[in-house]
């Protein structure tokens, strides 16, 4: 049945705040965000919270719930205590503009700094062919919902905001890594990753993949097998010319 | 409060929202050269688009080499039950496939058929597997793609020019709360951004609404929270007209369990890839609720049902998959006989149908939905399940090639614009109607600035203050006895609206509905904010609940005045289809405040479409009349298109 929660949502904005205690009700089933709704509807208007779908499909609803980044809209109440005190706050890696909302434009700087998908030159509409074999490696990085919990649980960038312009994080590797191993893709894109968007500054601790809300195998999938192909090709520039040559022949329609 | 600060902004064209619609209109418009300006409720990528889950309708045939836009235009129109526009659903059948084919161009990542082309699955009222899909995720695809070929296009003139934002600039978190009107011709629109409070004004040459649906006017919605049918609301109040107001969809398998998800959508990919419906005595209730139109299309026996999913060419599909409306009913009538679930749904099951490995690969986010938010593991028990607000048949009134409204430089698409689905939406068909008439949207609107351009309105200082001032109200009643925050209002308006104006509607119920409106409007005229300006919620509702309002009074007017069931609107006291009213539209426009509603004759279906079907099925929708003349009129002309074959 229904019991009575406590709360400490931090209210605030860049000129400062704090925790403030709420004591709210909740029913069998309900998510975080719903206990944040009701403090909204009953005892807080103003109180700020993004959100959209409430399904964990949009990536809108990322905060700290106890200190660890998480989908509020996900993030049962079951899984906690119910005389346990719970502390909701902004993520921490970006600037915050008030109370659960923060500046994430960081993020979409870091995407319009990647080179886009360079289709085939001459292939035309209609006549893409691909083995879903093939595509599916790409297509777990494409389940992506940027909901930024992996650039914001990132060491190199929490608590370094020096950082920040030469390390893109995460989710910008996944989505190189994606581009990467799109079969049709003919940008050289491994160097870049090195060299423009800081894949050196990541010591593969693993705690974007923990936290991601897709179960995306950031590291094991993207980064390592990135990494080593960049060392690689320090010493040896030809794969690129085969792999070329390889996406040429499979564009090639029956 | 001191005089707030407007910031200005200008364009050549302003596109309000950036779902699918919005994104594939801006595509459009940039590459064609003009300047573009979109405005986002959210944060870029995560409009409601992004929720989509089954796929995009376009009769590649790649699965079945059969199907072609002429069986995909004969679906779309029996799924509307022939109230679609004919010539949107032409349209929309034809160029579908090419639109879908050009989101790889930009990087998309469709399945694959084992041959390497986009693989294709069945849904309800499309005779042939043709949606393409990301396994569940396809409007996040969509979203996504669309987003990353916007940002290819601002890297394209960030080379050009020095900067990314010289040929689209996004202001995402930006509510836009009025058109900008000027002589009767629209030149912008004036909102606020949600981060600061602070006031902007776009001005443009043509401004294309994409402000997707209203489905947050019920209590019991799949849709997010953007979806307030703001553009609408906006256009109406500028001029606009409306139409099919009174088709609301309710997706059949929406969660029942636990309470804080209910609405929260079970794709109907569950039923295309073999799931079924039952009820508390475990009966497949479906076979029972095939009407007579359908009789023809779908099994008979469970059997031949689910000998189809392996071999559709000799077999009928199961009634699981008969139009969305027909299902929504279905479950509604077993609740009510008393054989429904636990929590008022009934049991759609694939567990005890689909191995384990199929459904996680096949259903990968219903799997995981249900086990994070319900404890149900999807491949052991079945879900509990039933109607759910979903999708908005009605929109504004457009030309059905440019997506123009009645307003000079206004044009509109997506689920905010009404036609093409008719009284009813097949799934699948909104994805590919966002791309088709997003693009169509944008080179119209392309082509209304290079002819009109040069006379883009100009709004002084002093009736943009006049706007912002108006703007702040709820705050100047911030602690004030007698009134009321939005979020009371919204409520009481979501309970009536799903009670009163839901799935089953009578006379009595919509004049109580409208009673109920004239209460709630009196309410609204108190509202109050508190706190600071700067993203606050409780003001923002104010304006989404007041659009709102006026909606749900365009709906409840136009469901008292039809007097038939046909599609999203169902009468208990008028049970059947009429096929008068099947000529009949019902257009909603403002009066001085006062929503009025007119009958308007609806299109005509061009003979040649007309003899896609045959006699026999057009009997069921058509008066005499209308097929003696569409018959004479091919005898005449020498019509061939009858054979349905070709492009
Ligand atoms: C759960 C779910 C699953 C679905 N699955 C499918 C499917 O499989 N296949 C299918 O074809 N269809 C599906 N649909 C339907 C389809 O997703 C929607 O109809 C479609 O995405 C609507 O797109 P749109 O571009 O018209 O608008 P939306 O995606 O709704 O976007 C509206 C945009 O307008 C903006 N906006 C709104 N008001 C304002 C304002 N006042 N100021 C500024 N901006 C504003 C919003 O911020 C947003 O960016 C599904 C719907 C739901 C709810
Ligand atoms: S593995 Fe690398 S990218 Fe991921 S959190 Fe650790 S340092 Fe950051
Ligand atoms: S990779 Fe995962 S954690 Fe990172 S933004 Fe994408 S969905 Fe979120
Ligand atoms: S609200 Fe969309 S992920 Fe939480």
């Amino acid at each position: 049945m229904g019991y009575t929660a406590h709360f400490r949502v931090w209210r605030g904005d860049a000129n400062g705040g704090g925790l403030v205690d709420y004591e709210v009700e909740v029913n069998p089933g309900e998510v975080v965000l719903d206990v944040i709704h009701r403090i909204q509807a009953e005892q807080a208007g103003d109180l700020a919270v993004r959100w959209n779908c409430k399904a964990g499909k949009c990536g809108s609803c990322s905060m700290e719930i106890n200190g660890y980044p998480r989908l509020a809209c996900m993030t049962r109440m079951s899984i906690y205590r119910q005389d346990e005190i719970i502390n909701v706050t902004p993520m921490r890696t970006f600037p915050v503009i008030k109370d659960l909302v923060t500046d994430v434009s960081f993020n979409f700087e870091k995407l319009l700094s990647i080179p886009a998908f360079a289709p085939p030159p001459g292939l035309q509409p209609g006549e893409y062919r691909m083995q879903q074999e093939d595509v599916e490696r790409s297509q777990e990085f494409r389940k992506c919902i940027e909901c930024f919990l992996c650039q914001d649980v990132c060491h190199v960038i929490r608590d370094h905001e020096e950082n920040k312009k030469q390390f893109a994080g995460p989710r910008m590797f996944i989505r190189l890594a994606e581009l990467d191993m799109h079969p049709l893709d003919v940008a050289d894109r491994e160097i870049a990753a090195q060299e423009d968007f800081g894949l050196g500054f990541c010591n593969i601790t693993k705690c974007c993949t923990e936290v991601c809300p897709e179960g995306i195998k950031i590291t094991d999938n993207a980064i390592i097998p990135m990494k080593e192909r960049v060392v690689d090709r320090k010493y040896d520039p030809l794969p690129f010319w085969r792999r070329r040559r390889r996406v040429e022949e499979r564009a090639t329609p029956q | 409060m001191g005089q707030p600060t407007i910031t200005r902004h200008s364009s050549d064209v302003l596109i309000i929202g950036a779902g699918g619609a919005g994104l594939r209109a801006a595509i459009a418009a940039r590459e064609a050269g003009k300047t573009v300006t979109i405005v986002c409720k959210s944060l870029f990528g995560k409009a409601h688009t992004v929720m989509a889950e089954g796929g995009m309708a376009a009769a590649m045939g790649n699965v079945n080499p059969h199907d072609n836009w002429q069986v995909h235009f004969r679906d779309t129109m029996r799924g509307g039950k022939f109230m679609s526009h004919p010539r949107m659903a032409e349209l929309h059948a034809k160029e579908s496939p090419m639109r879908v084919w050009e989101l790889e161009t930009y990087g998309a990542l469709f399945d694959r058929t084992p041959e390497g082309k986009i693989s294709q699955r069945n849904f309800g009222g499309h005779e042939y597997p043709r949606l393409a899909h990301v396994g569940d995720r396809t409007g996040l695809e969509l979203i996504r793609t669309l987003q990353q070929k916007v940002t290819s296009l601002q890297q394209d003139d960030k080379k050009a020019t020095g900067d990314a934002e010289s040929g689209i600039k996004v202001f995402a978190e930006t509510t836009m709360i009025r058109l900008l009107m000027r002589d009767g011709r629209v030149g912008g629109a004036f909102g606020y951004q949600r981060a600061t409070g602070d006031f902007f004004s776009f001005t443009a040459a043509a401004v294309i609404i994409a402000t997707g649906g209203l489905g947050k006017t019920f209590k019991v919605t799949s849709n997010s929270w953007e979806s307030t049918g703001d553009g609408l609301a906006l256009a109406l109040r500028a001029g606009a007209t409306a139409i099919n107001m009174e088709f609301v969809q309710f997706h059949p398998t929406g969660m029942m369990w636990p309470p804080s998800v209910r609405g929260v959508l079970v794709t109907e990919s569950v039923r295309g890839d073999g799931g079924v419906l039952r009820n508390s005595e475990g009966k497949r209730f479906m076979f029972n609720y095939v009407p007579e139109v359908f009789r023809d299309q779908y099994a008979t026996t469970e059997e031949e049902g689910d000998r189809w999913y392996t071999d559709p060419d000799n077999n009928k599909r199961p009634p699981e998959l008969l139009p969305r409306d027909e299902v929504a009913r279905a479950i509604n009538a077993e609740v009510k006989a008393g054989r429904g679930s636990p929590h008022g749904g009934v049991f759609l099951d694939i567990g005890s149908r689909r191995s384990e490995e199929f459904i996680r690969r096949r259903l990968p986010s219903m799997y995981h939905q249900f086990k994070q938010l319900a404890d149900v593991d999807i491949t052991k028990e079945p879900m509990e399940v039933g109607p759910t607000g979903h999708y908005a048949m009605g929109g504004l009134e457009v030309d059905p090639d440019t997506q123009a409204t009645n307003i000079p430089g206004m044009f509109c698409a997506g689920e905010a614009s009404g036609g093409l689905h008719g009284s009813n939406r097949l799934g699948g068909n909104s994805l590919s109607d966002l791309a088709v008439f997003g693009k169509r949207a944008g080179d119209a609107a392309v082509a209304f600035v290079d002819e009109h351009g040069h006379q883009t309105p100009k709004f002084s200082d002093d009736e943009l203050q006049a706007y912002a001032h108006e703007a702040l109200e709820p705050f100047r009643h911030a602690g004030e006895s007698g009134y009321e925050n939005a979020y009371d209002i919204h409520r009481a308006l979501q309970e009536m609206m799903f009670s009163l104006v839901g799935i089953i509607r009578t006379e009595d119920e919509m004049r109580e509905a409208l009673a109920e409106l004239d209460k709630l409007d009196e309410r609204a005229k108190k509202l109050k904010a508190e706190g600071p300006i700067a993203f606050n919620p409780g003001w923002h509702l104010c304006f989404d609940v007041e659009n709102m309002l006026l909606l749900g009074r365009c709906i409840a007017n136009a469901a008292l005045l039809r007097q038939e069931s046909r599609g999203g609107h169902t009468r208990n006291d008028f049970p059947t289809m009429d096929p008068e009213w099947r000529r009949t539209l019902l257009e909603c426009s403002l009066d001085g405040g006062t929503v009025k509603v007119a009958r308007i004759p609806g299109p005509k279906v061009a003979p040649e479409l007309m003899a896609l079907f045959d006699r026999h099925e057009l009997e069921k929708y058509f008066t005499t009349e209308e097929i003696d003349e569409a018959e004479a009129a091919n005898r005449a002309g020498g019509a061939t298109a009858a054979t349905g074959e070709g492009a």
